[in-house]
């Protein structure tokens, strides 16, 4: 099972992949820039405050979707025993983890001319705080531990543990009474953002995305490379 | 007209320093990552030469270490 994500198949793919995978990032990053920045309208309450959107959203959606994507292989390492699995989630974190500070120092610029302040302890924004900390918690613990086994175990219970604060940070702005406003952006109901925001708000999506899959097919590239080296110890 | 874009009606230093941070923590996170790409590909055609000539022909009949070294950052970093 699994066979076509054995890693010396996807490897003659995701060698060649980056270069053409930046091209289009760096074609879509600067239409959505140009968007974002110039031709979008002001907000008629948050006036031009209203652009920090374009950067703070998409790498919100994007740090959850990395985490919950990394809590799933998890599962399936656990289940199907395909270090892979295990391998492809560990190469998806960086990126994850960037996006989540993004998301929360984006979020504190915005803060302070919205709210007047640069943060505040309310659900979502903690929540986020704790996701980073999952995501650091993570990271590290591939970098402590050495033994093979060991690091695939506790790093999967740290994602499977932690996915569930992904829920409470997309429903924390209906459960709980927050500072920071309910979701504009919907996919199962209607969505109340104006056309002329949400285009943009998808091209900067799309490219944060294409960006996010550059790191990981680099970061996986570098991880099979390591794999490689030690092989060539045993020859 | 360039006033108005710097400026934002007084929220430009929130508005650009959003977006600076943004693209300056992708273009730090890329240079990280593509660091340690070129190390570990310098490492592993280091360590293929330091092999004897039989093995380095067992070593190039795999298909991945083919495309390691053809896809190689030339670039000292």
């Amino acid at each position: 099972m699994f066979k076509f994500l054995e890693p010396n198949k996807i490897f003659l793919i995701t060698s060649k992949a980056p270069k053409y995978v930046f091209f289009i990032f760096i074609i879509v990053l600067s239409i959505g820039l140009v968007e974002a920045l110039f031709l979008s309208p002001e907000d008629y309450i948050q006036s031009h405050s209203v652009r920090i959107m374009y950067v703070h959203v998409p790498s919100a959606w994007i740090s959850l979707g990395i985490f919950s994507l990394i809590a799933l292989l998890s599962v399936g390492s656990f289940i199907f025993k395909n270090k892979n699995f295990s391998l492809i989630a560990k190469s998806l974190a960086p990126s994850g983890f960037v996006f989540n500070v993004i998301a929360l120092v984006t979020g504190s610029i915005w803060g302070k001319p919205t709210w007047g302040t640069w943060w505040a302890w309310d659900a979502r924004i903690t929540s986020m705080l704790i996701l980073a900390l999952f995501y650091s918690m993570y990271i590290l613990a591939w970098r402590i531990y050495d033994k093979k086994e060991q690091v695939i175990k506790i790093t999967s219970i740290i994602a499977i543990v932690g996915v569930i604060n992904v829920p409470i940070i997309k429903f924390s702005v209906d459960w709980w009474s927050t500072l920071h406003q309910n979701s504009s952006v919907n996919i199962l109901s209607e969505t109340s953002i104006h056309p002329s925001m949400l285009v943009p708000l998808l091209i900067m999506t799309a490219a944060f995305s294409l960006f996010s899959l550059l790191i990981f097919l680099m970061k996986y590239n570098t991880e099979l490379i390591k794999i490689k080296n030690k092989g060539l110890d045993r020859l | 007209m360039i006033n108005e874009i710097i400026l934002m009606k007084g929220y430009g230093l929130y508005v650009w320093s959003a977006f600076s941070f943004t693209l300056i923590s992708f273009a730090t996170l890329y240079a990280l990552i593509k660091i340690n790409l070129a190390k570990e590909q310098n490492k592993f055609s280091a360590k293929l030469g330091l092999l004897d000539e039989a093995k380095i022909k067992v070593a190039k009949t795999q298909s991945t270490n083919r495309e390691i070294l053809a896809n190689r950052i030339s670039s000292e970093i």
